[in-house]
């Protein structure tokens, strides 16, 4: 099952190659080249093409981010899974070091690149991914310093995440709970898929090797301590934490428990697959006024509990491409036609419980059409929008115990947020 | 923090080389650094730089540890290309590799190790050694890897050094990440060993499930990943196993997870109680579902692995069909993908919900999403007889769209429908036939004129609607050509009228007398004869009933599946092929053979390492150039070799009613001698092709071998060797092959010899070939050795001495098997079968309704074996019992029985 990449290759957007790095010397620039420019000339859009692809003996990976393409390339059966990942992965710790990852960025910073790239794979083996510890000893010119580095003992240690030696005058967590929101309705109006995608989204500010241990209302633990008849418990379906929880002790006892990174991150995210009622539902009808008019009334009504209130509401209706001459009308918000996207945006700055608003569009359609077109594309109607201090799940953070060996006091910050994520409904 | 090296980039003034020499050797710091970046900014746009080799290198010895970095980077492009001069750099690695910062100190082995020049090697050995041992773990992690290195390039230096013994007692380090990075490097050393070298224990096994706590994301791929291979003794081990893997699944890193459940997958194989291994599956479900919301690109390889994940455990995702559904943003990749898997999870439940889904993919923009869509409505009604007519409605609603490759795809698979139940649903030919003029497609050209032959009878106007396809006979393709003869024939039958007498002239004439395509003139002739002879028997053969056909066309098969299993997460499951069929660089135990005697192959990208890693490909992967969605866009592509995989999804291609009408379903369509094997692919081979089998001929081996050139040059000069296997198999004599011209091939007969070189260990089918000519590089390749070969002609056995050898043999010396893919349909002629492979018929009795044979056999080398079949006649399944003084023979000859067996 062994197997590494033979080299890794950062591309432009016609897939030229711009930096790479050989680790194994098996596999050519000139040869990676050849197969990625004609790739992508084959099928114009490189969108269709999977992201693993076997040519000649070798078996290219890649991802596109911006218009730099990176890929790995090997001739072995290498974990095609950890190799896509770790380029993502890639992609974050460059993002860390120079704002943007672009080609502009690449050239700029080509020295940088090489010696990261150098650090975070050896020998075609993914090694280390850290950005936070890696701009401890590998930096960029601005910031270098003549006197030699050592690796800090992040690196290899146990706790590769978090370096000693943190100091803050304040010492305060702010923990922001995120669920999104994912939606499929099909045209019958039926929910065909609705699920919940949270995430314990963190940034701390912590002096020292902070201990923290983190208490929420979930079904499992509180029944196991008996304290189910207290307050709304949860059920988590699926449960993925940051490398920092110490997986063995949840296992054990669903205690959360870790020393958490330095500044942001993703404590952890979970899954829940129970129907959710659509938050804010949305209804079209489009009457075609003989063949050069179309005429839609669009119905947006908010399904929650008055007291909350959605901010940032964005609908996006579809409509034919060749509609022209958008004559709109609402009773909140305001609507803008959208022909790059052939769609109506409909934007609603604050939509709170309970409420319904109207939408009112014609449209000209040009009178020829041409018979043989392949039909339309569907498009879904999609919707945007938050909902803050407020949560699907019902889930509670009920502490969060911060302990370091100095025993300071850290203030922890807490605040919910609920989002649309995939929300697509099929009814228009 | 961004830079500004692009302006190292701008220097593109004449005379750039000399320029750069100044600069680098300038006694100030500054102007030397800035002159490396300047080389480095050249190479990075593939400038040839390799002229400031000795410059560059001066540059090495700093304090400046960028600096340092650079020149090392330069190092390890151009040190191949000057290997003399890349000595030179060896005295400041060695200091480096001493140097008080361990950032410095794995830093030189780090680079040494890339350096793929034999002469810095033997430096390496001495620093590698202390590094090895360092008090940094930063530099042990390092110097692990690097021992990997090292013996991709010199093997035999590793083993010599003891490098081997020392990388095992890492996997004892305190630290973990020394720990994975060697189980990283010992993985991939046993994979390009044939010696064990890195066998996990109980006792390694349980330090590394405790290593797996603590090192990072990575480190845990590498542990899960090599602990993979190993077996558990009992269910107990394997459930602990399990236990320990577990909270993996819970892990942010999507790779950790697929790991782990691979990991799980593989132990519960050995879990025999029901309610743990329900348990498992139901752990199992939502993180393989939550796998579903990671970037587009993991998820593709997810839904390829989920693809094999519920074809072995359908029930882990049953409930699961809607997080397949497509979103509409989803790459078309992973469209397809999940169109895959909800085919595998439809079942009569929620079959209605999927054919919502599909209804509405069929309306989409991307013409392959929908002909996909369509298809697999058509599947589904396969699949599932209660929703076939759902499904059917479904289709004629989309046909009603009138879109074309919509209709088109929509009749292919009706044609399937009608196949799988006949005589249920012909009321719909009506509808059908309005799109006929709309049909430019051959396969569905194909399928509407095999749905108006085989219905003839129903279809009142069925002569003229073949009448006017018969007007562009000559200019249709081939497979339209076939159906519209057969289906023209079946009319003919069905309706013996002038009209049809009419066209059935017309078409013989068009097929026999104005066609150069072979198969379309000897059907038509086998039709002209048993037309003028006996109609009544053309009868019983072109309108026999056909075979009712199932929706396997994307199942794997079980065995292949079981090893694809054990490759989850890596690029085989991606591909649905055994690793052999893609990976190029793999090891083989072949001794090369005098390395001055060939030249290196320098197209092959690494001809550099000239010393091991002979670059064989493995055999012949002959679709290995097909990435996964191409193959199915190539209906009816051969598979050669070990890749049943590559299964197409084409029910066309399961329909012998289709192609082959003619030919009843377990004939074998021509006696002709089967065709040899494809070895070394032209692809492999620059261009040569290489078939080849032991073949046994009047007590003599003979490799029976055909070369064909498909180069642009001649080739002479031909040499072959074989490498130590179980059997001692070589050549009796030199290979007698004359020059082959470019487009042409030849064909050999080798005598071959037993017992020359046997290579010692557990017996193994596989030869190992290396062919060489004075044109091209050395050439490797595999065989399998069949047993059947080895069978002596004079291995009959007197009755008595049967009984006897039988009673002297231990019982412990008796092997069972069940061949369940056999049927024995008649003794007699399944005894001729195994006399011909020189299994000799000893005694027959019954035993109820089983028949009980025993057979005689020897190997060339004069060992006996005893045979004892049992079978039912005409019912699958062969019970087959061997008792042999030398047990590990067994296995070879199991698949050698099963082989004749099976013709």
């Amino acid at each position: 099952m062994a197997g590494a990449a033979s080299a890794l290759f950062l591309l432009d957007i016609k897939g030229r190659v711009l930096v790479w790095r050989d680790y194994r010397g098996d596999v050519t620039a000139v040869q990676a080249e050849k197969f990625f420019t004609k790739l992508i000339e084959k099928d114009g859009d490189p969108d269709t093409q999977s992201p693993v692809v076997c040519d000649n003996g070798v078996s290219y990976m890649f991802i596109q981010h911006n218009n730099v393409y990176l890929m790995t390339a090997s001739r072995q059966n290498c974990n095609a899974a950890s190799h896509l990942l770790f380029l993502h992965r890639v992609v974050d710790v460059f993002k860390h070091y120079f704002e943007e990852l672009e080609e502009e960025s690449l050239r700029d910073n080509f020295v940088v690149v090489y010696e990261l790239l150098d650090e975070m794979m050896d020998f075609g083996y993914p090694q280390f991914t850290e950005a936070k510890i890696l701009s401890e000893f590998i930096k960029t010119d601005a910031y270098r310093m003549e006197v030699t580095q050592r690796p800090p003992m992040a690196v290899t240690n146990a706790v590769s995440w978090r370096s000693e030696g943190i100091r803050y005058k304040k010492n305060e967590v702010f923990l922001d709970v995120v669920e999104s929101v994912n939606i499929l309705v099909n045209s019958n109006g039926q929910i065909i898929r609705s699920d919940v995608v949270g995430a314990l989204k963190m940034r701390t500010y912590l002096s020292g090797m902070p201990e923290c241990k983190l208490g929420l209302n979930d079904r499992v633990l509180l029944e196991a301590q008996g304290r189910s008849s207290k307050g709304k418990a949860i059920d988590l379906d699926d449960i993925k934490f940051h490398q920092c929880v110490r997986l063995a002790r949840f296992e054990n006892d669903r205690t959360i428990a870790f020393i958490p990174p330095d500044g942001s991150f993703d404590l952890m995210t979970y899954r829940l697959s129970t129907q959710v009622k659509p938050l804010i539902w949305v209804e079209a009808q489009v009457e075609r006024h003989s063949r050069s008019r179309m005429e839609m009334m669009v119905k947006a009504r908010s399904q929650f509990k008055e007291r909350s209130t959605a901010t940032n509401v964005e609908i996006e209706l579809p409509v034919p491409c060749d509609a022209t001459n958008p004559n709109l009308r609402t009773s909140m918000g305001s609507a803008t036609y959208a022909p790059e996207k052939d769609a109506l945006i409909w934007k609603i700055k604050s939509f709170s419980g309970g409420k319904e608003y109207m939408l009112r569009a014609e449209f000209s359609l040009p009178s020829v059409t041409d018979e043989d077109a392949a039909p339309e594309r569907k498009a879904p109607i999609r919707v945007k929008f938050e909902i803050p201090y407020f949560t699907v799940s019902g889930i509670q953070v009920r502490y969060l115990k911060i302990i370091e060996k100095s025993g300071y006091q850290a203030l922890p910050w807490v605040r919910y947020i609920t989002m649309a994520g995939e929300y697509e409904l099929r009814l228009i | 923090m961004s830079g500004h090296d692009s302006k190292y980039f701008s220097t593109t003034k004449k005379g750039e080389i000399p320029e750069l020499k100044d600069e680098l050797n300038s006694q100030y710091k500054d102007k030397r650094k800035d002159a490396v970046k300047k080389v480095i900014a050249a190479m990075t746009v593939g400038k040839d730089v390799s002229s400031l080799f000795t410059d560059v290198v001066n540059c090495m010895q700093t304090e400046n540890l960028e600096l340092k970095k650079l020149v090392y980077l330069y190092l390890i492009n151009y040190a191949k290309s000057q290997p003399d001069l890349a000595i030179l750099a060896v005295n400041t690695f060695v200091k480096d590799s001493q140097d008080p910062n361990p950032l410095i100190r794995a830093l030189a082995v780090r680079t040494m190790g890339c350096i793929r020049v034999d002469k810095i090697t033997e430096y390496l050995c001495d620093p590698l050694q202390k590094c090895l041992k360092d008090d940094d773990p930063y530099v042990r992690k390092t110097a692990s890897i690097c021992v990997a290195k090292l013996y991709d390039i010199n093997a035999e230096l590793v083993e010599d050094r003891g490098f081997l013994d020392t990388l095992k007692d890492l996997i004892s380090d305190n630290n973990p990440m020394v720990v994975a990075n060697a189980v990283a490097a010992l993985a991939e050393i046993q994979e390009n060993s044939t010696r064990p070298i890195f066998e996990i224990t109980s006792n390694t096994l349980a330090k590394l499930l405790t290593a797996l706590n603590e090192c990072t994301e990575w480190g845990q791929v590498f542990i899960l990943d090599a602990l993979s291979k190993y077996k558990a003794a009992d269910a107990r081990e394997a459930e602990n196993i399990v236990e320990r893997v577990t909270p993996r699944l819970q892990h942010a890193n999507c790779a950790v997870v697929l790991s782990a459940v691979k990991m799980i997958l593989l132990q519960m194989e050995l879990i025999t109680s029901t309610d743990v291994v329900r348990n498992l599956c139901k752990k199992m479900a939502p993180p393989l579902v939550t796998l579903l919301s990671a970037e587009p690109e993991i998820q593709y390889v997810a839904l390829r692995n989920i693809n094999l994940i519920v074809q072995r455990r359908p029930t882990i995702l049953a409930h699961e069909i809607k997080v397949f559904f497509c979103k509409y943003n989803d790459p078309i990749y992973v469209k397809m993908e999940k169109l895959e898997i909800m085919i595998k999870l439809a079942s009569d439940r929620n079959i209605d919900q999927v054919l919502l889904e599909f209804k509405e993919y069929a309306t989409e923009v991307d013409v392959d999403f929908v002909r996909k869509a369509v298809r697999a409505i058509g599947r589904c009604a396969i699949k599932l007889e209660r929703a076939a007519e759902r499904c059917i409605s479904v289709l004629l609603e989309l046909i009603k769209i009138k879109v074309n490759y919509v209709v088109q795809e929509a009749i292919i698979v009706i044609k399937d429908i009608f196949r799988r139940y006949p005589n249920t649903y012909e009321s719909i030919i009506a509808t059908l036939c309005e799109s006929l003029d709309t049909l430019d497609e051959p396969e569905a050209k194909a399928s509407m004129i095999w749905i108006i032959g085989e219905y003839a009878e129903r279809i009142d106007n069925a002569d003229e609607l073949l009448e006017s396809f018969l007007e562009s006979f000559p200019e249709e393709p081939a497979s339209v050509q076939l159906q519209l003869l057969t289906a023209t024939v079946k009319l003919f039958l069905k309706k013996p009228t002038e009209g049809p007498q009419q066209m059935i002239q017309v078409v013989l004439n068009n097929a026999t007398v104005e066609t150069d395509n072979p198969d379309l003139r000897d059907r038509a002739y086998i039709y002209w004869r048993l037309l003028s002879t006996d109609p009544e028997a053309a009868k019983d053969v072109v309108l026999a009933e056909k075979p009712v056909i199932s929706d396997d066309s994307n199942q794997i098969d079980s065995t292949l599946l079981d090893e694809l299993l054990a490759n989850i997460a890596t690029l085989s499951s991606v591909y649905h092929k055994p690793p052999e069929a893609f990976v190029s660089r793999v090891k083989t135990a072949i001794q090369r053979p005098d390395d001055e005697e060939y030249p290196d192959g320098s197209e092959t990208g690494y001809s550099e390492t000239s010393s091991h890693a002979p670059e064989s490909s493995g055999p012949a992967p002959t679709s290995s150039g097909t990435p996964p969605y191409a193959a199915t866009k190539q209906p009816g592509q051969a598979t050669v070799g070990p890749a049943p995989a590559a299964q197409v999804p084409d029910l066309l291609g399961d329909l012998i009613g289709l192609d082959n009408s003619l030919v009843p379903v377990d004939q074998p369509a021509t006696p002709t001698g089967p065709p040899l094997p494809v070895l070394l692919s032209a692809s492999s081979g620059q261009g040569l092709q290489i078939s080849a089998q032991l073949t046994r001929r009047d007590g003599q081996i003979f490799y029976s071998m055909l070369f064909e050139n498909n180069t642009q040059t001649s080739l002479d000069g031909f040499m072959i060797q074989f490498n130590k296997n179980t059997f001692g198999l070589a050549a009796a004599g030199p290979l007698q092959v004359p020059q082959i011209q470019p487009g042409t091939s030849a064909r050999t007969l080798l005598p071959m010899v037993l017992s020359q070189n046997v290579s010692p260990g557990p017996p193994s089918s596989i030869l190992q070939v290396a062919v060489k000519n004075n044109q091209q590089p050395v050439f490797y390749f595999n065989d399998k050795v069949s047993l059947l070969v080895l069978l002596s002609e004079d291995g009959r056995m007197e009755r008595a001495d049967f009984l006897e050898k039988w009673k002297s043999l231990p019982d412990s010396n008796e092997v069972t098997k069940d061949l369940p893919g056999v049927v024995v349909n008649s003794v007699e002629a399944t005894l001729d079968r195994l006399a011909a492979s020189n299994m000799f018929f000893i005694a027959k009795r019954r035993h109820a309704n089983q028949e009980v044979l025993y057979l005689s056999a020897k190997t060339s080398w004069g060992i006996p074996l005893l045979i004892e079949l049992t079978a039912v006649v005409g019912i699958p399944g062969i019970k087959c019992a061997i008792k042999i003084p030398n047990l590990e023979l067994a296995p070879l000859f199991f698949e050698a029985t099963e082989a004749v067996l099976k013709g």
